[in-house]
């Protein structure tokens, strides 16, 4: 039975070379957090690097649900009340790129500005 | 209730036409009615089902649960329409018989049917999610007006359901024999489509990290929200700024269902001229 503690340590080691890889890899790609409050996005304008992958995590604190999207940048999703989604974009060339709460077109609005 | 009426009637849109080809792609079929009100049916309780859990759903492998629930969706009924297409291809013949002769002998026939009927089923789930999520949540919501919100919610959905109805009875004046190359042709697109939204959900996701840049931009001419961009979105997968994976799974998937399609039908003819042989030397 000597064997259970290695192969639990030897499982412990690869959980934390695993988590330690995917801390890397996520470090390495440009995030941004957008936050719905009041049908509206905070903040209207997110500045992000061009010609990277960005992962865009979009938090919904309303009571109700919005739908993320945009024609530029080719992405729409539906964030559900309370919920965080993540959405990756570009590589992005240099530029701005409207974004908008399909739900509630008239407050929520915002841009990503990619430099 | 405009507005609400407005994003419901874009929400249904794909569905309703996709289920409007569909219904004229098997008219004539036995049991078709039965098939297609399943598959309607069984899309709508996934729809309710779907919208009960999104909160879940979303949670899901990091925030991108319901990308994954798109991505198995969407290539599930790529492979569906596909399939369809190819099998089509084989039995076309014997379809147009069957269309001619309405309600005489039942032959082959039923599984074309139950391909779509799933597919049909997906498109249903699909659209129908983020509208039951949606009206739910405008319904339930403190500031809304809940009468006004199901009010613009109906009339909504009967504008999808009225454009759904009017490509089925535009395609029902095609003639029977022609009826199925156009509908093929139709499923074709959808399913290049379908795949190109596929493509997008991958990247949308992270999942898959190439070629996701921009390739060209034709909003200038026709932006993917007029009402024309709209339909021929549904329709043929328009995309104003489409990525290089979007057009690479458009062309793939048009260029492989027709290669098979050809594929399949070589060999049916080769199958067919053999029996031919056998025939004549057994009248011999």
């Amino acid at each position: 039975m000597k064997f259970i503690p290695t192969s639990s340590k030897a499982l412990r080691i690869a959980c934390g070379l695993a988590a330690l890889c995917v801390y890397t890899f996520a470090l390495a790609e440009p995030e941004a957090l957008l936050i719905i409050k009041n049908h509206r996005f905070e903040p209207t304008e997110i500045k992000v690097p061009a010609g990277q992958r960005v992962r865009l995590t979009v938090h919904n604190q309303d009571t109700t649900p919005e739908e993320f999207e945009s024609h530029k940048l080719n992405r729409e999703k539906v964030v559900p009340p309370g919920a965080k989604v993540v959405i990756y974009i570009g590589p992005l060339k240099q530029g701005k790129y409207e974004f908008w709460g399909e739900y509630n077109e008239a407050t929520a609005k915002g841009v990503v500005v990619a430099e | 209730m405009f507005a609400t009426a407005l994003i419901v009637f874009r929400e249904t849109l794909e569905a309703a036409l996709f289920v409007g080809i569909v219904a004229a792609a098997t008219r004539g079929l036995p049991g078709r009615a039965g098939w297609l009100a399943g598959g309607v049916f069984a899309g709508v309780i996934g729809a309710l089902a779907l919208a009960a859990g999104a909160d879940r759903v979303s949670a899901l492998a990091g925030g991108i649960g319901q990308d994954l629930v798109n991505v198995g969706i969407l290539s599930v009924a790529l492979v569906m329409l596909a399939w369809h297409c190819i099998w089509v291809s084989t039995h076309g013949k014997e379809m147009s018989q069957d269309a001619k002769q309405l309600g005489t002998s039942v032959r082959e026939g039923t599984h074309a049917p139950r391909t779509l009927m799933i597919a049909v089923a997906l498109a249903v789930l699909r659209e129908g999610a983020e509208t039951v999520l949606f009206v739910a949540g405008l319904a339930t919501g403190a500031s809304g007006n809940s009468q006004g919100t199901l009010v613009g919610a109906s009339l909504g959905l009967l504008g999808g359901i009225v454009l759904g109805l009017m490509i089925y009875f535009g395609l029902s004046r095609v003639k029977p024999q022609r009826l199925f190359v156009v509908t093929n042709v139709l499923i074709l697109l959808l399913a290049a489509a379908i795949a190109s939204q596929l493509a997008r959900a991958l990247a949308q996701s992270g999942l898959v990290d190439v070629w996701s840049g921009t390739l060209w931009d034709t909003s200038g001419v026709l932006q993917t929200d007029s009402p024309i961009g709209i339909l021929l979105h549904a329709l043929v997968g328009y995309d104003a700024r489409p990525s290089g994976l979007q057009l690479a799974f458009y062309l793939s998937t048009l260029a492989i269902i027709s290669l098979l399609t050809r594929q399949m039908h070589r060999h049916q003819q080769r199958n067919n001229a053999q029996a031919h042989m056998g025939s004549l030397v057994r009248a011999r």
